[in-house]
């Protein structure tokens, strides 16, 4: 096997690697799954309320809940 | 420092060290490049000193920024995020405790033999090989804290941000140890293992995947946790964020040819560079496009919330810098930019307008946190730090713009007998007034990191004070 056609073959693969992960990545059956992980940041926030300096900013807990309106 | 500090589940002591670490480190990175800057505009400067010359202070500041600045703020990140989103304390306390003394140790190794002239003349490896080694164990000790820190999560999954960091320690671990791969002569003294064309070919493989996975995998780690947490909304999408991190890590590999255009690496590896990295655009689009995506709705908050807007203006040079990017490595354009200002530039809109502008605004979310608060002491001076800040970043690369296009342009232009028009010195002399205005855009960033210093010292202060005369609200 020649030069070029080892670096086709490999280049072949790599698209067919993209393919795969975006396929796997947008499949329905994963949303579940994904829209919990993405979830994950904010999963500890009660443990932080209990930490929570109530003096410094006294809306900081609702906030999350309240979205837009706050600031409008 | 005061134990009512502690949290009950998570190590935060080393994550403190290394943030406060990050701030200082900034200060004194940035300073050198303050100094540096004011050496090109008054040579001078330089003192007649061979310490303190632009050549051996210039690898100083750029292992400053680099590994002690960017590099604390990474090991800070990631060990904050790593126990957040995994729900468990860092694996090991003693082995954290021993990254960062032995980064800390690492760092002033560099700060005492770069001046005094010892180097591989590697650029971004310039640290002799006693010193390589204790990188590699420090940081081999650091990925092992990270990965099972991971491995006894308490979620069922792996949030994209951990991946990130995962994926960029694991690869600079390799960068590292395969570069730097030298037969040592004497104590401060190594020759490469590898020759010619090979060596740069190895070196600038490391170099730019230095830029990929430590300046660019590490800190899209932390804008996947803190651009959600400040906007106070999840990640725009999940799934685009799984095909961000694979085809990043999988193109970002072949890129570093495009350091070495027209020279003696052979034209098909030139060219594979220059392919790759023009490709490289798609993932890095998709990511910013993904953290900017995410403040979707939550516009309004930029209005009233400085260090979100640190974090979003960070996305917004980090798609101007990964346009840029893969347009200089096209050979045409690099034929005219390359060994010019232009990369001087391109390189600071990444590193002051992405990475050190995430890194400000993740302290920004994280430094309150960490000290029992939920806000710096003063928002007004985090504004003050964000103008400051972005005003620096526009002057330093608008004028390495000017002054790039104009050397590559008086560099080529020749007579109509073939011989060069411009000798070399008078393209220098034509460089001035934009080496005054990088100046003051240098100037701006350093008032903006002692503002921030200042800040973080009153919020530590009133994070202790805080706790001492009413224990019963602890």
């Amino acid at each position: 096997m020649d030069t070029g056609t080892f670096r086709g073959i490999i280049t072949g693969l790599l698209i067919v690697a993209f393919i795969g992960i975006t396929w796997w990545a947008y499949s329905k059956r994963r949303k579940p799954d994904f829209d919990e992980a993405a979830q994950l940041p904010f999963a500890d926030d009660d443990d932080d309320l209990a930490n929570r300096d109530k003096s410094a900013s006294p809306n900081g807990a609702d906030s999350r809940k309240s979205k837009g309106e706050r600031n409008t | 420092m005061s134990t009512a500090l502690e949290h009950p589940t998570y190590n935060y002591k080393v994550v403190r060290q290394f943030a406060i670490m990050t701030v200082v480190w900034g200060i004194v990175g940035m300073l050198l490049g303050v100094i540096l800057a004011a050496q090109l505009v008054w040579p001078q400067l330089n003192l007649d000193l061979p310490w303190t010359s632009f050549g051996r202070l210039r690898p100083l500041h750029t292992n400053a920024v680099i590994f002690a600045f960017g590099g604390s703020a990474l090991f800070a990140t990631s060990y904050y995020v790593v126990q957040r989103t995994c729900q468990t304390r860092l694996w090991s306390d003693r082995l954290a405790a021993f990254t960062f003394w032995g980064w800390q140790a690492v760092i002033l190794s560099a700060v005492i033999t770069l001046p005094l002239g010892y180097t591989t003349t590697k650029e971004y490896a310039e640290l002799e090989w006693p010193i390589n080694i204790l990188i590699a164990i420090v940081w081999v000790s650091y990925a092992i804290v990270f990965l099972m820190t991971i491995k006894q999560r308490k979620t069922s999954h792996i949030y994209v941000a951990n991946w990130f960091f995962a994926a960029f320690i694991l690869t600079v671990a390799v960068l590292h140890i395969v570069n730097n791969a030298a037969i040592p002569v004497t104590a401060m003294y190594s020759i490469s293992i590898y020759a010619g064309a090979i060596d740069a070919m190895v070196q600038w493989w490391y170099g730019h995947n230095a830029v990929g996975f430590f300046l660019t995998a590490g800190f899209l780690g932390m804008m996947y946790y803190f651009v959600p947490k400040q906007a106070e909304r999840p990640v725009y999408s999940y799934r685009l964020s799984i095909v961000h991190f694979w085809s990043l890590i999988m193109v970002y590999m072949w890129a570093g040819p495009h350091h070495l255009h027209y020279t003696a690496l052979p034209n098909w590896a030139q060219s594979l560079g220059m392919v790759m990295s023009i490709i490289l655009l798609a993932p890095s689009w998709g990511g910013m496009i993904n953290g900017m995506m995410t403040l979707s709705g939550a516009w309004h908050k930029l209005r009233t919330d400085p260090t979100l807007r640190f974090l979003v203006v960070a996305l917004s040079f980090y798609g101007m810098s990964t346009f840029e990017g893969p347009m200089m490595a096209i050979k045409t354009v690099n034929a005219l930019s390359h060994y010019t200002d232009w990369t001087i530039g391109h390189v600071h809109s990444g590193a002051l307008g992405w990475v050190a502008m995430i890194t400000i605004g993740s302290m920004y979310h994280l430094i309150p946190r960490l000290f029992g608060r939920t806000e710096m002491y003063s928002v007004g001076m985090i504004a003050v730090h964000f103008w400051l800040a972005t005003v620096g970043t526009v002057l330093y690369i608008a004028s390495m713009w000017v002054n790039g296009i104009l050397q590559g342009l008086m560099w080529r232009a020749i007579n109509p007998d073939g011989t060069l028009m411009y000798t070399f010195i008078e393209s220098v002399e034509a460089s001035g007034p934009g080496y005054i205005v990088r100046l003051i855009g240098g100037l701006c960033w350093i008032v903006g990191m002692l503002i921030m210093a200042y800040n973080v010292t009153m919020t530590v202060k009133r994070g202790e004070d805080a706790r001492q005369p009413l224990p019963q609200t602890a």
